[in-house]
């Protein structure tokens, strides 16, 4: 708006007397219009707020839990969360088996028991040939974690003896900070309630003490293109109009997906 | 009951015309009928048909719809002029520039629909009856004050045209407030409409406070631009008197208001490509393509030569006056305004998407039908106001339906 | 602008209905009928569900008519049995999640059981989460990211890979550009979206930093034996074709306690979840003892999903 009386003004050989400013008035009205428009909308802006925590709109909920008693009150899931969400009696903590190689070769004691125990560092040959030590093969052999004498325990380098569930104890005596990050839940996989009963995993689990590195997995499928979304959802609706063909759960393989990616069809990052 | 008598004699001369101005609506019903046919095929399967995805979630839809916000400021240059100076040769060309803004916020709300996921759950955004999520929703205050806009248009185009045919003049204490008011409306359906992209943290490309000030800016110069080609367009097909001086007139405004805008665009390019900063993507994108795709760089650079050129042509005297020149230079701004505020708005917002991909996005045919029709049904909306009105702006209903006075007409 | 509906004969011997007032007449009679035909020709509960208020406007009643609706609709369509909840939060529970970037290998476990569990469509794909592959050397760079990559094996040596889905924002910009209001944060902070709310006009996901909202192109394809049959009104219910969808945390299993499904599936455990104001949770303790991170920072969305460097 501002441009305009120049404009008005400034245009050389324009009849001059056409342009008198006698209808200014009406410029006040305008203006006290406009400043009110932008001062309303300023200000329900501004004092909308910070969508803070909440948003406002929640508070204007219709329903508190109590509402619901009759839908939810007899779900059975919900009773035993309860009692484990404050740590109560129900706060579980199951761990599974530890994973031997094989469910014969535990206890050791079987064969062992009849065998002299050899403290001497070698390389086995007539049993356990397959285990490749890569867990810092240099500085350490079986007996340093497994006992000579019991070898259905292992040991502390106190000399305490641990049972092979309590095998993070052993762990821990190299891995502290490992260790303490998985008993409060930091390091690990802990699966089931997230205020209640859980199942954790020992750190074998994950970790093959003798090989401890994270064995490298083949990636599930890349997502679809957005340039080739709709050739395959057409291509699909033609194939099965209905009811979309049955795929195995984990495996919703896209083939498009994958070679998507090596025809580098019109747009998409490159991989750097 | 007289009302009836005068306004169908209206109505019937709106769809009574030569053979020219048959083939031109039945163009249009052809154009409508045929991307009617797109956008069943888009309400049945979905926005499938359409070349946006995730990645690319606003695109040629909201670039029109952005662009026809603009055009619908036309009748603001006009106004301003007319009624706060009490210009003659412009205030009979004020109606015109109304219907065209009736006409654009049609289209306007056309894209608007064609755009949504679920048009027919329109009604979730009538206060009270719906849930508008207000004042906090941009897009919210858009609606409304499209809305609002259209009505005042409606209202004051009825009052003036329902005059006209009575041989009546307007009355000013209906009239003058509710011009004044769709000049702040004008502006304000721009700002809201800026906001909504400005609000966005997003998208840096957007997220600018001067975006607003060049929507503005951009709004001055293309709604005129396709008001001066009408009114040639008029002066010669009709007996509408359109003085020359009013278009020279616009054509200066026009000026003034691309170099704000060249201006504009210049101080946001000096920003982001001094400091160099993530959010220069986004321009990268448009000006000089990135990682290879350059699909908008030749229109990038089309946008600003078009608008230099014509700044420079509507700057001097000479040539806004010569009316070769005039028409180039509306075409030129048309042009570039069409890319700068369309598709060169949304789409570097959009690209590299939030986590940084690339999807180069072109519109479908579909996309191209449905806008093709809702541009159609834009003109056809514009035909037959235009139709209306002009005889009554001429004084032809008013010397046909009642002895009153000629004053009328303007 | 003038209304055909009055007594047209106007004076005694004066025709004024031209023929052309008459077709206009008889379009817009025709429409009208259109509709009003259209309407009645609607089951009922179609229409019911057309008329539907916002899901915050419900009463209780009105909650349990949406929760039987959504499951006849789900069985009439894949012919399965489902349980819908409408499960509200539980007080004194804010969620958080944090994942640590230097156990995840990229193996795209999390976003396949992301899409089984909350029932994306699998054509078109849509998927809630997307892996981002990333140079080591180059750091967190989103110009930079491949959410395409497909090696061998992963990880793979030179990358580092960025799980991003929902970051349920404490101050969400998407749930304050919404025209309807049909998203909105719960009091257990989920970012949710009413389904049947949203009009599709995805201005949250222009607004979104994260990319974290998609949008339902055509209509979801589920295949009616791997529909996950455990529902919740705000979760993992079939969304229409033309609404904008998003990450819940797993709304249909946190609100019962459990882990989501994408903690539950990691191989290497780098997904953790936990309720914030709970001082003892893992997701706490990870805040207290680890330097964490969010996402875009600078946005100040406060996210309540975290990044940490585990080691």
């Amino acid at each position: 708006m501002e441009h305009d009386p120049k404009g008005a003004g400034g245009g050389p050989g324009e009849p001059q007397e056409e342009f008198s400013i006698a209808h200014s008035n009406a410029l006040i009205p305008l203006l006290v219009v406009f400043s009110l428009i932008v001062g309303v909308v300023l200000a329900s802006i501004i004092f909308a707020g910070p969508a803070g925590h909440g948003e406002g709109m929640a508070d204007k909920r219709a329903y508190t839990p109590k509402d619901f008693v009759e839908v939810f009150g007899k779900d059975e899931a919900l009773v035993g969360l309860e009692d484990g969400a404050d740590g109560g009696p129900h706060k579980l903590f199951m761990v599974p088996r530890p994973p031997f190689t094989s469910d014969s070769i535990f206890p050791c004691m079987d064969c062992h028991e009849t065998m002299d125990p050899n403290p001497t560092r070698r390389k086995l040959v007539d049993e356990h040939d397959t285990i490749v030590l890569t867990h810092d093969s240099e500085h350490r052999w079986c007996l340093d974690c497994h006992d000579l004498k019991d070898r259905n325990m292992l040991h502390l380098s106190s000399g305490e003896l641990v049972d092979f569930t309590e095998s993070y104890r052993l762990c821990g005596q190299c891995h502290g900070t490992q260790y303490r990050d998985w008993r409060s839940g930091i390091h690990g996989k802990r699966t089931g309630y997230w205020a209640g009963a859980k199942r954790y995993l020992l750190c074998v689990h994950c970790h093959n003490p003798h090989s401890p590195r994270f064995a490298p997995l083949t990636p599930l499928p890349a997502p679809v293109r957005p340039q080739l979304l709709r050739e395959s959802h057409l291509a699909s609706a033609v194939a099965a109009p209905a009811v979309a063909p049955a795929k195995e759960p984990m495996k919703p393989t896209d083939d498009k997906a994958a070679h998507g990616d090596s025809t580098g069809h019109g747009a998409g990052k490159e991989t750097p | 009951m007289n009302a009836l008598k005068l306004i169908v004699p209206a109505l019937q001369h709106a769809f009574r015309g030569g053979t020219a101005f048959k083939v031109w609506v039945a163009g249009l019903l052809c154009m409508m009928a045929w991307g009617g046919a797109a956008y069943y095929d888009q309400l049945t399967t979905g926005l499938i048909v359409t070349n946006m995805r995730d990645q690319v979630s606003w695109a040629f839809y909201i670039g029109n719809f952005t662009f026809l916000v603009g055009v619908a400021a036309a009748a603001v240059v006009l106004v301003i002029p007319a009624y706060i100076y009490g210009w003659k040769p412009i205030k009979e060309v004020v109606i015109l520039g109304e219907i065209l803004a009736i006409s654009a916020i049609v289209m306007c709300l056309m894209f608007v629909v064609a755009d949504m996921g679920r048009p027919e759950r329109g009604w979730h955004l009538i206060p009270v009856i719906g849930k508008m999520n207000f004042p906090r929703a941009i897009l919210a205050w858009d609606v409304l004050v499209l809305n609002l806009y259209l009505v005042l248009n409606v209202v004051i185009v009825s009052h003036l045209l329902y005059r006209g045919i009575q041989g009546r003049p307007y009355n000013p204490n209906l009239v003058v407030p509710l011009v004044l008011l769709s000049v702040p409306a004008a502006v304000g359906i721009h700002t809201v409409t800026a906001f909504i992209y400005a609000g966005m943290a997003a998208r840096p490309y957007w997220n600018a406070s001067i975006l607003a000030p060049r929507f503005l800016c951009s709004a001055f110069c293309s709604g005129p631009a396709i008001m001066l080609i009408l009114f040639q367009i008029l002066q010669r097909t009709t007996k509408i008197a359109i003085k020359d001086e009013a278009i020279w007139k616009v054509a200066e405004l026009m000026a003034y208001a691309m170099f704000l805008n060249l201006f504009l665009l210049g101080a946001e390019l000096f920003k982001e490509y001094y400091s160099r900063t993530e959010h220069l993507l986004h321009f990268q994108y448009l000006f000089s393509g990135l990682h290879g795709h350059s699909a908008l760089v030749p229109y990038a650079w089309a946008f600003v030569f078009c608008g230099i050129a014509a700044f420079l042509i509507f700057l001097f005297p000479a040539t806004r006056r010569n009316v070769v020149t005039l028409n180039v230079g509306c075409l030129l701004i048309y042009a570039s305004v069409y890319i700068e505020k369309g598709m060169g708005l949304v789409m570097p917002a959009m690209t590299p998407d939030t986590l940084g991909e690339v999807y180069e996005y072109t519109p479908t045919l579909h996309e191209l039908r449905i806008g093709a029709a809702i541009f159609s049904t834009g003109f056809l909306v514009f035909t037959l106001l235009c139709k209306v009105a002009i005889p009554i702006l001429t004084g032809e209903f008013a010397a046909k339906g009642s002895p009153a006075s000629q004053a009328a007409a303007h | 602008m003038s209304c055909p509906t009055g007594p047209l004969p106007l004076e005694p011997g004066e025709e004024t209905v031209t023929p052309e007032e008459l077709s206009r007449r008889d379009f817009l009679t025709g429409v009208g009928l259109a509709a009003a035909g259209y309407l009645a020709a609607c089951t009922p509960e179609a229409r019911e569900a057309y008329f539907a208020k916002h899901f915050l406007e419900l009463n209780a009643e009105e909650v349990q008519l949406r929760m039987a609706r959504l499951k006849e609709d789900h069985k009439t369509r894949y012919h399965r049995e489902v349980t819908v909840s409408a499960a509200p939060p539980k007080p004194g529970v804010e969620f958080g999640y944090a994942l640590d970037l230097s156990r995840c290998i990229g193996c795209r476990r999390c976003v396949y059981a992301c899409v089984k569990e909350n029932n994306q469509s699998r054509d078109p794909q849509v998927q809630w989460i997307r892996v981002l592959e990333m140079e080591k050397k180059g750091g967190i760079d989103f110009e930079a990211a491949n959410p395409y990559y497909a090696h061998e094996k992963v990880p793979d040596p030179d990358h580092f890979y960025l799980p991003v889905a929902c970051q349920q924002c404490r101050n969400p910009p998407c749930t304050r550009v919404c025209p309807v209001g049909a998203t909105w944060q719960e009091a257990d902070g989920i970012v949710v979206i009413d389904y049947d709310w949203c009009i599709g006009c995805r201005c949250c996901m222009a607004a979104c930093p994260y990319g974290a909202r998609h949008f339902n192109w055509a209509d979801p394809v589920v295949p009616a034996d791997e529909l996950n049959t455990n529902l919740h009104v705000l979760g993992n219910r079939v969304r229409p074709r033309g609404v904008v969808e998003k990450c819940t945390f797993c709304i249909q299993r946190v609100r019962e306690g459990r882990y989501p499904a994408c903690v539950e599936i990691c191989p290497v455990g780098a997904r953790k979840f936990g309720n914030l104001l709970d001082t003892e949770s893992e997701i706490s303790r990870i805040l207290r003892e680890k330097r964490v991170f969010v996402l875009k920072a600078e946005l100040k969305t406060e996210p309540k999903f975290y990044y940490f460097y585990g080691i």
